[in-house]
């Protein structure tokens, strides 16, 4: 009926909102949940960070639906040929390759992170053709372009841990705001050297910003409760 | 090339061909029930995939017996809020105790729309119409290019493909306001979960013989603590 409704055949895209960001000790990872076919929202818990090694995790910007199968073997060569699990720097590049390589057939921007015990915590950006970036913070996505004078403001070096996440949250809660192809929830991943830690945000417990309200459990209980003021004509 | 301004009388100059819509709203619901028509819709008006502005009434009263609702094209709405304006001005001016129904305000939209769309100039709007008079309830839709019907219940949009099967099950006749309401309620729920453009602020009007009432604007609570939700990816690490 509506010709403005959208082509629901068009390949599983994900807008997104993914964020990297570096501090004293690990990174934080956070991303958040919608993946939409056109204006369909085909999962609206969609999870994100995906992880590589034990300690390198990877924010994926899913373009086409050609998923980067890199996990497998991003896992098992480093340990075949070091005997130990791979260091952040060396899993960036693996997987930059498998970008730069394929760069015609892919069509991803990347966010690695993770810890290592040579170099703590770190993040590299890979964006579209394979570029590698070692950064203090990455963020990605159709979201990002909403996120890019918060960071300018925000960011600080040496942060703490809870100081980090809270960021980390807060930008993707103001991107999800603003961004239609970003929603749901807000996924977060904590790597440093006592381990990972992955935590879940839902997007009732999130702050409101302008123009949001307070939600509700129905009309009819503002209706009920404040009988002075009914609907208005 | 010539500049229309206000003083052109519509496009008669240059051949216009269809537009692109720029800041849109989403979908709007309406149902009958017991004692007249309910109407939802949110507050939202995207500008491509930006939710730019999130304070925006898409349902307004029209005359003393009608509601409208819209989705598409905000710019093109209020236009249509003008012309309707005027409609009922020259209607009460006649000052013969008629008054147009809406019956007669879903024809008149009807007209406008197609013989917008005939010269490939259309109004980028889907539109709700409902209303009360001397007892007898409507409710109808025209889309951009004229197609029109009347139903108990009806949606724009995204509410075609997530609100009316719900609606399909759980309407009936001589619905209460508040199952009304809860049932309104529950299909903006799934919208705002499934449409990408939704936003969480909405407003539900209703409109009786007595009149016109739209109440504020409020958000609905969402769940997201489904066990599956936690940990999708557990046993199958990188998919989604």
């Amino acid at each position: 009926m509506d010709p403005s409704v959208g082509d629901l055949n068009s390949p599983h895209s994900m807008g997104t909102t993914i964020i990297g960001v570096t501090y004293n000790g690990g990174v934080v990872l956070g991303a958040d949940s919608r993946t939409s076919t056109g204006v369909y929202v085909a999962n609206r818990a969609s999870d994100k960070i995906t992880q590589l090694t034990d300690n390198v995790y990877v924010l994926q910007i899913r373009k086409l639906s050609l998923i980067m199968c890199a996990t497998f073997s991003i896992n098992t060569r480093p340990r075949i040929q070091l005997g130990q699990p791979a260091t952040v720097k060396v899993a960036a590049n693996l997987v930059r390759l498998l970008s730069y390589n394929n760069k015609s057939m892919l069509q991803t921007g990347l966010i690695i992170g993770g810890w290592d015990k040579y170099e703590g915590g770190k993040i590299y950006g890979v964006p579209l053709g394979g570029t590698i970036l070692e950064q203090p913070f990455a963020i990605g996505g159709s979201g990002s372009t909403y996120l890019y004078g918060f960071f300018d403001q925000e960011w600080k070096e040496g942060m703490t841990k809870d100081e980090a996440e809270k960021l980390v949250v807060k930008a993707v809660s103001l991107a999800i705001a603003r961004d239609g192809a970003s929603g749901g929830v807000v996924r977060t991943v904590i790597i440093n050297s006592d381990g990972v830690t992955r935590n879940f945000y839902p997007g009732d417990s999130l702050l409101l910003w302008h123009e949001e309200l307070e939600p509700q459990n129905s009309l009819l209980d503002i209706l009920s409760s404040s009988s002075s003021e009914p609907m208005v004509s | 090339m010539k500049l229309l301004d206000s003083t052109d009388s519509g496009n008669n100059s240059s051949i216009e061909r269809t537009q692109y819509p720029y800041v849109t709203g989403t979908s709007v619901i309406g149902i009958k029930y017991k004692d007249g028509i309910l109407m939802a819709a949110d507050m939202g008006a995207s500008y491509g995939s930006t939710l730019r502005y999130k304070s925006v009434e898409r349902v307004k009263p029209v005359g003393k017996h009608s509601l409208i609702g819209a989705s598409g094209e905000i710019s093109d709405f209020q236009e249509i809020l003008r012309s309707l304006d005027e409609l009922i001005l020259y209607d009460n001016m006649w000052d013969d105790g008629n008054s147009l129904g809406p019956k007669e305000v879903h024809n008149y939209l009807t007209r406008m729309m197609y013989n917008r769309r005939n010269k490939f100039d259309p109004l980028w709007n889907s539109l709700v119409l409902g209303g009360v008079k001397n007892g007898q309830k409507y409710l109808g839709m025209v889309s951009m290019i004229g197609v029109h019907f009347e139903d108990n219940h009806v949606a724009t949009g995204f509410g075609n493909h997530l609100a009316r099967p719900i609606l399909r099950d759980e309407w009936h006749e001589n619905l209460t306001f508040e199952d009304g309401v809860k049932l309104l309620e529950k299909c903006m729920r799934v919208l705002l979960y499934r449409d990408r453009s939704a936003v969480n602020k909405l407003q539900i009007a209703k409109i009786t013989e007595e009149g016109v009432t739209v109440s504020q604007p409020y958000s609905l609570k969402t769940f997201w603590n489904f066990n599956a939700f936690q940990n999708p990816t557990a046993g199958a690490e990188g998919s989604w």
